[in-house]
Parts: C-alpha cells; structure tokens; sequence
C-alpha cells in the first residue's frame, strides 16, 4: 500500500498529482500488479480533499489500463510500468550530453529549463494533433 | 436529485436586501464553497437553506423538498452554525445523549469513534475545551445523524492550520463514506480549493459566479499580449477584469473557445484569483454568467 501526498502550491491539479504519484510507484516497483490501492475514503481522510478528486484520478489510471476497480472492495493495480527501466540509463546519458551542450552554449540553469519545457510542450501538442 | 434549489430567491430583513435575485440548482454529490465579502449574503442563504429564515421573495428546496418542512426533512440535513454551537455546562457525553435523542437515524457507534480518535475526554465540559476541539463535537453532532446534506456556516474560520486539517479530514471521511453533499462558506480560499468542486460568489446580496470547479477554470483564461482596443476581442468573450501599460494589455477572460490569436499569452487561472476577480468587480460592471446558464446541463 502506498501513501499519497499533495503539494498545494505546485500548480498540479491535484487528481493529476496522484495518477503521478501511482505511475511514480508502478515505476520504481513499490508497487505491483494485484496490489490494492489505497480506499478513497482513507485518502481523503488523509489529505482532507473532495472524494471526487480521488475517484476522477482512479477513473484516469483504470482508463489507462493500470488499474481496475472491485467494486465494494476497492481499486487495484493491473499493470506496471516497470519494464521500461532498461532504456533509461541510454536516454539520460544522451540528456547529460545535450546538458553539458547546453552549457557550453552559455545558457543558465533557468534558460535550460525554459527550453526544456518548450520544447516539450510543443513535441507532446504536436502528438496529440 | 438537487441538493439546493432556487428560483429568485430574496430575504429583505426590514429595509434591506439581504439576498436577491438567488437562482441556484446544484445536483447531488457536491461539495460547495460559497464565498463572499463579510455582509454579502451567505449566512442569510445558508440560514434560508436550513429553514431557520423564511424567503420574502421567490422559492426554495432542499433535497427536493422546502427546508425544515418537517421531522424527515430536518433529519436528511445536518446544520453546524457559526462559532461552533455547543452548550458551554454540558460535558462531551451529554451532548452525545442530547444527539442520540433528538435524532432517529444516530449512528452512536460512529459518534464513539469519532470522540475516541478526536480524543476527547466524555466528562469534559464543552466550555472547556479549545475551539478545534468544540468544532469537530459539532461537527461529531452534525455527521452522527447521518445526514443527505451538511450545511456549515464558516466552521473552520477561527481554528488553526492543524485544527482546519483534522475538521476537514473529519469532513471528507464522512461526506466519502456516506455519499453525503456539503455547503460550506468560508473565507479560507486554500482550504475551498482542496475539498470544494463546485463554487458559488456571492457579492452584494447577488449571485456573481456558481458551477463546478472544473468548468470554471476550463473556461477562465488570463492573456497577455500587446495593447490592443477592446473592441476587436471576439464576441464571446467575457472580459472579467482589464488592466493596460502603455505597450502591454492584461486580461481576465471567460470563454468557451480556445483561443488561437497567437499574440496573447494564455495562462491558466488559479481558483483563489478568479474568485477575487468575481468578488472585486463593481455591481455595476457586467456580471458574472449566469447562475442558470452555468449549472444546466
């Protein structure tokens, strides 16, 4: 079983902090298929937010086929996200390389991030049209 | 089913309009925020919503039915009053009894529970204990009789950071376990924002702004962009608020259409600044959509 926890000032609508927060889980492998997610009532007595955020979030992850509800039992994972952890140490080695770039070309900590963030705006608009 | 119904609701106390023109129809399962300036209406409407106050003008329903029209309406809402309601000489087990009694659907096992892990001791008076502590006895009161529908008047306004939280992990756990709706006012915007999906502005006894949560920041955009003459904005937009430097116009917005001009710079709408935006807006400025237009679906 997982915890969920919300930052109030990140600007993330908070059902989106906790399909995150799920994804995060079903990548590192705290959790796995068949585990049951945490009931929206111990959710919201935990965080003290509006039950329909917990439920739109579990609609969100079940849509995504991570997870299925029982009902009158509760939510449970069905998929993982864990196999794609080969590919990582390839990619980041690539971003190291295109940060180090980065640098060279005189841009600051906050100037990569806003390219960063453009441009990955721009390539995930791109494929959703 | 709605939980709150209204059709130009309106309560003049002698001379005064404390409320006009109230048109509201908010289906079940919701928690509502109703924010508003001090004296702007909200005790009046929660007040008309419990059947403390009768209407001068228009009508009311509360789960479908005029409010305290009689012993099974009153026992389908649960009402927790400003400054948390309870009597000062009686002690936490007699505000129990006095529940268990005058309430036909009490949930005793709950209402133990609930004092246990509160941790309230059951031979304290209530005039003893701290303000969070009288807060989540209403609050126990309130939620034992099981309510459809919980009506509470700024329950959280004087209590601290920690106190709000437990209220209103108490609250959530409730209205989660038993399918029950909410009305809250409250002035705590950060508080509204976590538990509340669905909205209502009241300013100058007027309905400014009411709809879901969702819906409202979907269809609220600030733009920035180069200055530019008001009267080449497309038709459909609703200008909220408009501030202009020399070079640079600033704009709040409501609209249903993306916006494609790729002059202005288009951010997202925080809940807390939209409902400032609402709340500042003179009288005599356009309103806010329509309180119908907003919920019909």
């Amino acid at each position: 079983m997982i915890e969920f926890h919300l930052d109030a000032r990140s600007g993330v609508a908070p059902y989106l902090q906790i399909i995150q927060q799920v994804r995060r889980a079903l990548r590192l492998g705290t959790l796995t298929v068949g585990d049951q997610l945490p009931t929206v009532k111990d959710v919201v007595a935990a965080l003290a937010i509006n039950p329909n955020t917990v439920l739109k979030a579990y609609r969100e992850l079940e849509y995504e086929g991570l997870a299925a509800a029982k009902p009158g039992v509760g939510t449970f994972v069905t998929a993982t996200l864990n196999d794609g952890s080969l590919a990582y140490g390839p990619l980041r080695r690539d971003l190291e390389r295109w940060l180090a770039k980065a640098r060279q070309a005189g841009l600051d900590d906050e100037s990569i991030e806003a390219l960063y963030r453009d441009t990955f705006r721009s390539a995930s608009k791109e494929k959703a049209i | 089913m709605t939980i709150l119904e209204t059709r130009a609701l309106g309560k003049r106390y002698r001379h005064r309009w404390a409320l006009t023109g109230c048109t509201l129809s908010i289906p079940a399962g919701h928690v509502v925020g109703l924010v508003g300036p001090n004296g702007a209406g909200k005790t009046t409407l929660l007040n008309l919503a419990t059947g403390l106050l009768a209407p001068t003008a228009g009508t009311i329903e509360v789960l479908g039915e005029p409010p305290a029209s009689g012993p099974a309406q009153l026992a389908r809402v649960g009402f927790v009053a400003q400054d948390p309601p309870t009597y000062a000489g009686l002690s936490v087990a007699d505000h129990l009894r006095l529940g268990a009694h005058l309430n036909p659907t009490w949930d005793a096992a709950l209402a133990r529970d609930r004092i246990d892990r509160i941790g309230l001791d059951l031979v304290q008076r209530a005039g003893k204990l701290s303000g969070g502590q009288r807060a989540q006895l209403a609050l126990t009161l309130a939620i034992c009789k099981q309510p459809e529908l919980l009506i509470l008047d700024e329950p959280i306004a004087s209590l601290d950071p920690l106190a709000r939280r437990e209220f209103l992990q108490g609250l959530m756990e409730f209205t989660a376990s038993h399918q029950a709706s909410v009305i809250m006012s409250s002035h705590l915007m950060a508080d509204l924002e976590r538990v509340c999906d669905y909205l209502i502005v009241l300013v100058g006894s007027q309905v400014r702004m009411a709809g879901e949560v969702e819906d409202l920041l979907g269809t609220h955009r600030l733009l920035t962009g180069p200055r530019r003459d008001p009267c080449t904005y497309p038709a459909d937009w609703h200008v909220l608020t408009a501030s202009h430097t020399d070079r640079q116009t600033t704009l709040l917005v409501r609209t249903d259409s993306d916006i494609h001009d790729p002059a202005w710079a288009v951010d997202e709408v925080g809940l807390e600044d939209l409902v400032l935006a609402y709340m500042s807006q003179s009288s005599k400025a356009e309103p806010g959509p329509a309180p119908r237009e907003e919920v019909q679906r």
